[in-house]
């Protein structure tokens, strides 16, 4: 019997019927596939994210879409449009209420850079207040260009290290 | 027209255009001349309430009405003109329920007081916010974030 023989055996008998991965690459794996999005949505921004949810689109095919309107039952926080200084308090209260772990998609040109507001009134990026995985460009986005960050925001997810104990 | 009898002295100018009325008065004597619109000629409606900074004009501010009359579908517009640097004028909430949110407005991004209004705080803007955005003098980039860093 060679020394690896019992293994072999096992090979043998097992053969097709299991995969073998590591753990925090199976959790990525689950998690890619079950994003709980928290739509905070405030301005033009959010026409194109119902017409990207809707039927044309389906988002849902990328099992990423999946609206909750709670922090606490949602991990993937969507920015959707422009946040004022008055607001910008609130997108905090919900960012630090969400499950860990956390991802934020900062969606259009508001979002991500103030957009075409340089006033008093307007955040100049939402990565100042906190941080941001993944920039959706456009103002506003074509839903291509979303499909694409919801592409990029799963592959992040399922290459991050895995928190889980 | 009556309210040029009435109040000749608070009357600075007036023009039409296509038929609908401006007048050009005195920010103090807005109530009197309000009430003369609403009671004797008719123009129910307070369609809108804004202002206008003429900064370095003087008188520099204006506070523009638009009324109508929804009998006549008559319109009149109302500019009344304050010099104050903290203009001040009478509210028309007692007259019209609607003006209330409209000054707060006013009073928020403008600075203009309105004398007798039953709640006069911010509306667009926190109370935290220090000056009056709209006016000519505030740079339309100051920020003032309540959370994160100043950009
Ligand atoms: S990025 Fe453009 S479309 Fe989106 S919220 Fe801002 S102004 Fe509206």
């Amino acid at each position: 019997m060679e020394p690896n023989g019992h293994r072999q055996d096992i090979a043998a008998v097992l053969k097709g019927q299991v995969m073998t991965t590591r753990f925090d690459k199976l959790l990525g794996w689950g998690r890619k596939y079950s994003m709980f999005v928290y739509p905070f949505v405030t301005a033009c921004c959010g026409m194109e994210y119902m017409s990207v949810s809707a039927s044309h689109y389906d988002l849902d095919r990328f099992g990423a879409a999946f609206p909750r309107f709670s922090p606490r039952q949602s991990d993937v926080l969507w920015v959707v449009g422009t946040i004022s200084h008055k607001l910008a308090p609130l997108l905090l209260n919900v960012y630090e209420q969400m499950t860990e772990p956390k991802w934020v998609v900062s969606f259009g040109a508001c979002a991500s850079c103030g957009g075409p507001y340089d006033n008093y009134a307007t955040v100049q990026g939402i990565d100042t207040i906190l941080p941001v995985d993944i920039y959706i460009a456009g103002c506003p986005p074509r839903p291509e260009a979303v499909l694409d960050g919801v592409l990029k925001l799963q592959d992040l997810i399922q290459k991050s290290k895995q928190p889980w104990k | 027209m009556a309210i040029e009898k009435r109040y000749p002295e608070a009357i600075f100018d007036w023009h039409a255009d296509h038929g609908d009325r401006t007048l050009v008065i005195d920010g103090d004597r807005l109530l009197d001349i309000a009430r003369l619109l609403k009671e004797e000629m008719g123009y129910n409606v307070l369609v809108d309430l804004t202002a206008v900074d003429y900064l370095p004009r003087k008188p520099r501010f204006e506070i523009v009405y638009h009324f109508m009359n929804l009998e006549t579908k008559a319109r009149l517009r109302l500019r009344a003109q304050s010099d104050d640097e903290h203009p001040l004028v009478p509210s028309l909430t007692p007259l019209w329920p609607i003006a209330d949110w409209y000054e707060r407005e006013v009073w928020d991004l403008f600075g203009v007081k309105f004398d007798g209004h039953p709640n006069l705080k911010r509306i667009m803007l926190y109370e935290e916010f220090k000056g009056h955005p709209l006016r000519k003098d505030y740079s339309k980039t100051k920020r003032q974030p309540l959370v994160g860093p100043q950009n």
